[in-house]
């Protein structure tokens, strides 16, 4: 990936942190903390790896991917817009009675959304059956399917992983946004999740650890997954919750809950002055 | 007519995927290792490229066929209907119906029928679960034929789909030449005029030799199959009600939240008649024999012929 295209995708990230910000604002509620630490991951996907027609969403070739921890949709919806799936603006009404953005994802209602989700542990499966689907017609698309770190603690998780593995989906990549927390506390206060690597590994599955905030590594992690043969990988991403926001990072309480207007003034300023900089870094190379 | 068959439903309805394979190549069969027993093995031998066998996790199985559905197949998932529908009610609520995807569920090993295995797989809350799921159409068949119809018009519907089969070998009773399954629509087996009995699965035949017994003693009740039970045939029902003046609903589910509360939910709000549920009244089953215990619950047509005649205050 060269300077100026990791240079853009982090100036498109920024852009999806701020109608995350934005949507969650505007709805005085859902989910900014897994929404801001999947950012990045959402930006290289729709920006960079997914081969996908915001024009036409249902395409059957089309690669797929399931947002199994699915109250980060506000992410989603963010790049989904920032791709052309629907205008910006839909983030606006993020919640609201009528609105088209669902506080969970809802594929019969949303552009560009795969598949419904929220109920945690059960996008991973849907996945499964996706990529399972594209063995069966041998068709050449890939599907990705994002789960939080939090989301391991259920037993479908691991379903899904002994099925994927012994089907030898190797055209399915799970993304885990390790962001560390989830509603209760720490994860590694909550549940004994660690070490999630030998978990994944001793499934059968190829485990490629990263920084989920550095392009470099995203991409390297996605181009080594499409060479892998006769089993799912998994892609297990350090991130920070809240990302981008200097006050919700790594705070468990952002994880569902919208800002005030002060609050929203404030995320908003730093995201700005971070979009200033990327730009700087962009127009310079 | 055809010579009758004595089969379980749950192997009717192995054979109808297979015919239905043939010529429909979107199909793909799930199980949870238990093709063996929901005959869905049937299929796997003859179609082994379109058979999944997803192991001893049910939650999975659902999820899988969501994506399965969402890619463009049409996936039937098998397993015992305690399992299915029972534990994996909340993947079917949220991945499957929420999303109305085209995936069909089977339930076999429904109600007491399942015999010796006892209380923990004899199912009898399926359908009340699946009834409250918006968007579910909810079929069981009574024998051979109508399994072999219905499997084919869950495959035609577009959307979710629950099948209940059954364990025990049954009598047909259809005349597979006449035959003809609708989604909806209930089916007037006997005419009557004294009362209706609206029955569904494997004790509607039970309750039509229970009302052919009464006609011999001049005691005419009408007899409705009512092998969908959502969405329910209201004009059926109201008719019944109207004509008739009393209805007593049969089913091998508990009563609550089964056919009896359909159909009673129905003579409520349209027109009032006194209507008496028939079937497992709140409480488990246990093991014995299958034909055994439809006996003990009341359920055969010796039983319950002797139990209209006491609705009926005769």
């Amino acid at each position: 990936m060269d300077k100026r295209e990791k240079a853009a995708l982090k100036i498109t990230a920024n852009k999806v942190r701020q109608l995350i910000i934005e949507g969650v604002y505007s709805a005085k509620s859902g989910h900014p903390g897994g929404s801001l630490s999947a950012a990045d991951i959402f930006t290289y996907l729709y920006f960079k790896e997914l081969n996908v027609d915001p024009h036409n969403p249902k395409w059957s070739e089309r690669d797929r991917f399931v947002l199994s921890k699915g109250h980060c949709c506000p992410g989603l919806y963010g790049v989904l817009a920032l791709k052309g799936f629907f205008p910006e603006d839909e983030l606006k009404s993020l919640r609201h009675i009528g609105a088209m953005l669902q506080g969970h994802p809802d594929m019969k209602g949303t552009p560009g959304i795969d598949m419904s989700s929220g109920s945690l542990g059960q996008g991973v499966s849907a996945a499964c059956g996706m990529a399972m689907a594209a063995k069966l017609d041998n068709a050449s698309y890939r599907v990705y399917v994002m789960l939080g770190d939090g989301e391991c603690e259920e037993g479908q998780v691991w379903e899904s992983a002994m099925f994927s593995a012994h089907h030898k989906l190797d055209n399915l990549c799970y993304i885990v946004d390790c962001n560390g927390l989830q509603i209760d506390g720490r994860v590694s206060d909550v549940a004994g999740l660690e070490p999630l690597d030998e978990k994944f590994e001793s499934f059968g599955f190829e485990v490629i650890k990263i920084n989920g905030h550095c392009f470099d590594q995203i991409d390297e992690a996605f181009q080594k997954a499409r060479t892998v043969k006769d089993k799912p990988t998994v892609i297990i991403a350090t991130t920070v919750k809240g990302k981008g926001v200097s006050y919700m990072e790594d705070q468990v309480g952002w994880h569902g809950k919208a800002p005030n207007a002060e609050q929203y003034e404030l995320a908003m300023n730093e995201l700005k002055e971070q979009q200033k900089a990327l730009e700087a870094d962009l127009a310079e190379i | 007519m055809a010579e009758s068959v004595k089969i379980a439903t749950r192997e009717s309805f192995g054979k109808a995927l297979c015919e239905l394979a043939k010529t429909h190549n979107d199909i793909v069969v799930l199980d949870a290792d238990l093709s063996a027993a929901t005959k869905t093995d049937i299929f796997a031998r003859e179609y082994p490229e379109r058979f999944i066998n997803c192991g001893i996790a049910e939650c999975n199985m659902i999820g899988v066929a969501a994506g399965l559905a969402a890619a463009g197949k049409v996936p039937f998932a098998a397993s015992f209907a305690m399992f299915s529908t029972g534990r994996a009610y909340e993947q079917i609520r949220n991945t499957v119906a929420y999303p109305a995807l085209n995936v069909k569920i089977a339930g076999s090993h429904a109600g007491i029928s399942v015999g010796e295995d006892g209380a923990t797989h004899q199912c009898l809350e399926d359908i009340a679960l699946m009834r409250t799921i918006p968007g579910m159409v909810i079929l069981n068949p009574a024998d051979h034929y109508e399994m072999l119809a219905a499997t084919k018009a869950a495959y035609e519907y577009k959307g979710p789909v629950y099948i209940r089969l059954g364990r025990l070998a049954i009598d047909s009773f259809n005349d597979p030449d006449s035959y003809k399954f609708e989604i909806g629509k209930g089916i007037t087996l006997h005419e009557g005029s004294d009362a209706t009995v609206i029955a569904t699965g494997l004790v509607v035949y039970e309750s039509l030799k229970a009302i052919k017994a009464l006609e011999a003693e001049g005691i005419n009740v009408r007899l409705v199959n009512m092998h969908t039970i959502k969405p329910i045939d209201r004009d059926i029902i109201v008719k019944a009600a109207k004509e008739t003046g009393r209805i007593i609903t049969v089913e091998e589910h508990n009563i609550i939240g089964g056919l009896g509360e359909a159909v009673a939910s129905v003579v409520c709000e349209e027109c009032p008649v006194p209507v008496t549920r028939i079937g497992i009244n709140d409480s488990y089953g246990h093991s014995g024999p299958a034909v055994k215990l439809i006996a003990e619950y009341g359920l055969d047509a010796a039983t319950l012929a002797d139990r209209f005649k006491s609705i009926m205050g005769k």
